[in-house]
């Protein structure tokens, strides 16, 4: 069962993915991420992250992809033009994706022991309440540097988008 | 060559594939694709991947201190966004284009 569930939500987001690289329209890769992060969000709930999985989901699918969206819908730029681009580019690129990610894999099976598997409920460290006692006591500095880190996003972000005043 | 055998759950390398495969494309969408804002979700993409790598571990070594520095890098995206977007308007308030061949000066 936790295999079907996996294979399942890992296709989502693979085709997702793959779609958000190949459509040309703006709008359409962002619906496709929205997808990648919604099924993200069920694949972190198996490996027992209740609260990321809910977070992910506020977070990255609701607001910054919103955000994505708005921003899309004001440029209202169509589809993108076809790159003028080498040919041997193209040709050697995708092959050399394909052979990084069979190195990768190569290397993670044979670091990681091939007794270990993942069972739905055999964490269950990821709640709210465990995340929000650690995050406010042993990580109390990186969160309140984050906040600062926010802050000046959001000056930087109202200084860069406002009108230029003559 | 490895018996098969029913094995209970899921393998713990298939989340760190899946992932490698999530960041690759990402790679793939950010060298390939021309329009600003497409290479930017990209680079989400990415930060997606990553973030399912902090879980996976996080799960292996049974400690929740890798769903914290997935929060982290949640919150370094929105802040990511919200400037690089606001950097992205303002491009195409100067240039009125989104195609990043055009917006090249700094290499010129």
């Amino acid at each position: 069962m936790d295999i079907v569930l996996f294979l399942i939500f890992a296709a989502i987001a693979v085709v997702c993915a793959l779609n958000l690289v190949i459509q040309r329209h703006p709008i359409s890769s962002a619906l496709s991420l929205i997808g990648v992060m919604a099924a993200l969000a069920a694949i972190y709930l198996q490996l027992g992250g209740e609260f990321i999985a809910a977070a992910q989901l506020v977070v990255y699918a609701g607001a910054i992809m919103v955000l994505f969206v708005f921003v899309i819908m004001l440029l209202n730029e169509g589809k993108e033009r076809k790159a003028k681009r080498l040919l041997w580019v193209t040709i050697a690129g995708l092959p050399l994706l394909f052979v990084f990610v069979v190195m990768i894999h190569f290397m993670i099976v044979h670091i990681l022991p091939p007794s270990e598997s993942v069972q739905f409920g055999a964490f269950t460290d990821g709640t709210a309440g465990a995340i929000g006692t650690k995050l406010f006591t042993a990580y109390l500095l990186p969160f309140e540097v984050t906040s600062v880190l926010i802050l000046i996003a959001i000056v930087g972000a109202i200084v860069l988008a406002r009108k230029e005043v003559d | 060559m490895p018996q098969f055998q029913i094995i209970a759950g899921v393998p713990l390398t298939w989340y760190l594939t899946l992932s490698a495969v999530l960041f690759a494309l990402g790679v793939a969408g950010f060298l390939f694709r021309r329009n600003i804002i497409t290479v930017f979700m990209s680079i989400e993409l990415m930060l997606n991947a990553v973030n399912l790598t902090f879980i996976a571990f996080s799960y292996k070594l049974k400690q929740n201190d890798g769903h914290i520095f997935s929060f982290f890098v949640m919150v370094v995206a929105a802040a990511e966004a919200a400037v690089g977007l606001a950097i992205i308007l303002t491009v195409f308030k100067n240039r009125q284009t989104l195609e990043i061949d055009e917006v090249s000066s700094l290499r010129d």
